[in-house]
């Protein structure tokens, strides 16, 4: 074997075994790595009851009721199979809008409602003029009214 | 015709092929920054979610795609170093670390900026975020290693080990947002689906993106000139080169 | 044109601070680098005439003995 080839070899097989070591502490990172729940990971106890976590999901339409203080807001957060009712007393982000994305912060009481102290706003990925999204919204209406009659 | 590429290969030609190619890669990116901002700033409408926020997206998304891109092109250089013992592929390695340190800052500040009013914080631990900041350390890293080291074979060589190692994080980066939950939101653009985004909005970016790789070749172009001549300085070409100055 | 005014322009919709910052930062970090790195050229060719004037000085010396 060249010394060149056997360099090659050891460089090879160096970075092979240290890509298979990433892999495998990603691996047992990754139950770390989970951001935040769904509705139906806390409702099947994977997440870490009694203590702090994050659960995201959907603002569920309709479900934003402000408080008589205003500044304390009940809201629910679903994953369309199950719903987690969150209450929260702060300042929102101003993406944070009914039926968008939400991730929360704080710990789950006993009496089921997620006492959040962070909300955070998740959005998606779509660009668009606000025209386009009024167009694509009618469209879908007709769509559905379609399906429903 | 056949060009004889092995003859670029040698520091001394690549230095006088470099100093040729500079004023077209810089003025270019000058242009299309120009075109890309103008199209970001006065043809795309605005957002329907975001409202004008979203306008960092014509340096954030152009940053973070350059802050990978030129890891790859950086470990692929010092592979090649390593592997064929090659001096001119260590010094363009060596070349491109700082501007890819520049754009990864780039990216994580620009993001912050846009996180604060979107989602209502400056930062978050998610997968996204949390591996475009490995990237930084990796490229500090990548720079520090190089700069303790006073022998620049062995400066490269270690430099080498780094960035081939580090190369795993960029597909964690990438694909972050489809392997675990993140607060960040999915790919726009990707090789697989149709773009996401309205057109003008999407050509702005695209023209950014461009300017920004312009702009990357440019700064490494010169920057790789300038290693040529510190690390060439005893040999005969560059004193021929100061003869001819005078 | 999609801007009625400046001020509207630099108001960003109520982001201004947001989207300058960002924008001001990355001019702020590419006109540093465009700096840096020509500072550094340029101290490395006035270092390397130094070396090829003493060069020269020392051939003519020994020309000159």
């Amino acid at each position: 074997m060249k010394p060149r080839h056997k360099k090659l070899a050891i460089i090879a097989s160096g970075v092979t075994a240290l890509g298979i070591a990433s892999i495998l502490v990603l691996n047992a990172f990754q139950s770390n790595l989970v951001f935040f729940f769904s509705p139906t990971q806390v409702a099947n106890n994977e997440a870490p009851m009694g203590k702090s976590f994050r659960i995201g999901g959907l603002v569920e339409e309709g479900s934003i009721k402000r408080q008589t203080d205003g500044l304390t807001v009940n809201f629910v957060v679903t994953d369309t199979a199950k719903v987690i009712p969150v209450q929260y007393t702060g300042i929102l982000p101003d993406l944070f809008k009914e039926g968008k994305g939400v991730v929360a912060q704080g710990k789950l009481t006993d009496d089921g409602i997620f006492r959040a102290d962070e909300v955070l706003a998740k959005h998606d990925e779509n660009y668009m003029p606000p025209e386009a999204a009024e167009a694509l919204e009618q469209a879908d209406k007709a769509r559905q009214t379609v399906l429903v009659q | 015709m056949a060009i004889n590429w092995f003859k670029y290969s040698s520091p001394a030609s690549f230095y006088f092929l470099a100093g040729k190619m500079v004023p077209f890669f810089s003025i270019t990116a000058a242009v299309l920054c120009v075109a890309g901002l103008y199209i970001g700033f006065f043809v795309a409408p605005t957002d329907f979610q975001q409202g004008e926020a979203y306008r960092i997206i014509f340096i954030h998304v152009p940053a973070a795609w350059m802050s990978m891109f030129l890891y790859v092109v950086m470990a692929v250089w010092s592979g090649i170093g390593l592997a064929f013992n090659t001096r001119l592929s260590s010094m363009v390695a060596t070349a491109i670390a700082p501007t890819g340190a520049m754009f990864t800052f780039l990216a994580l500040w620009t993001g912050a900026l846009w996180g604060k009013p979107m989602w209502g914080t400056w930062w978050v631990w998610d997968a996204r975020l949390t591996s475009e900041l490995i990237l930084l350390f990796l490229y500090i890293g990548f720079m520090s290693l190089q700069a303790a080291i006073d022998d620049p074979r062995r400066a490269d060589k270690a430099g080498a080990v780094i960035a081939l190692v580090g190369v795993v994080n960029i597909p964690i980066i990438y694909f972050s947002v489809k392997w675990w939950n993140t607060l960040h939101q999915g790919a726009s653009v990707s090789l697989t689906q149709s773009p996401k985004m309205a057109t003008t909005m999407l050509t702005g970016m695209l023209i950014m993106s461009l300017a920004c790789w312009m702009y990357a070749i440019a700064v490494t172009l010169i920057r790789t000139r300038v290693i040529i001549l510190e690390r060439e300085r005893h040999t005969a070409w560059v004193g021929e080169l100061q003869g001819a100055a005078r | 044109m999609i801007w009625g005014s400046v001020s509207e322009f630099l108001d960003m919709g109520g982001y201004g601070l947001y989207v300058w910052g960002s924008y001001l930062v990355t001019l702020i970090c590419i006109a540093g680098e465009i700096i840096l790195v020509s500072k550094r050229k340029r101290t490395l060719l006035e270092h390397l005439s130094l070396i090829h004037q003493s060069n020269k000085q020392e051939k003519t010396n020994e020309t000159a003995s």
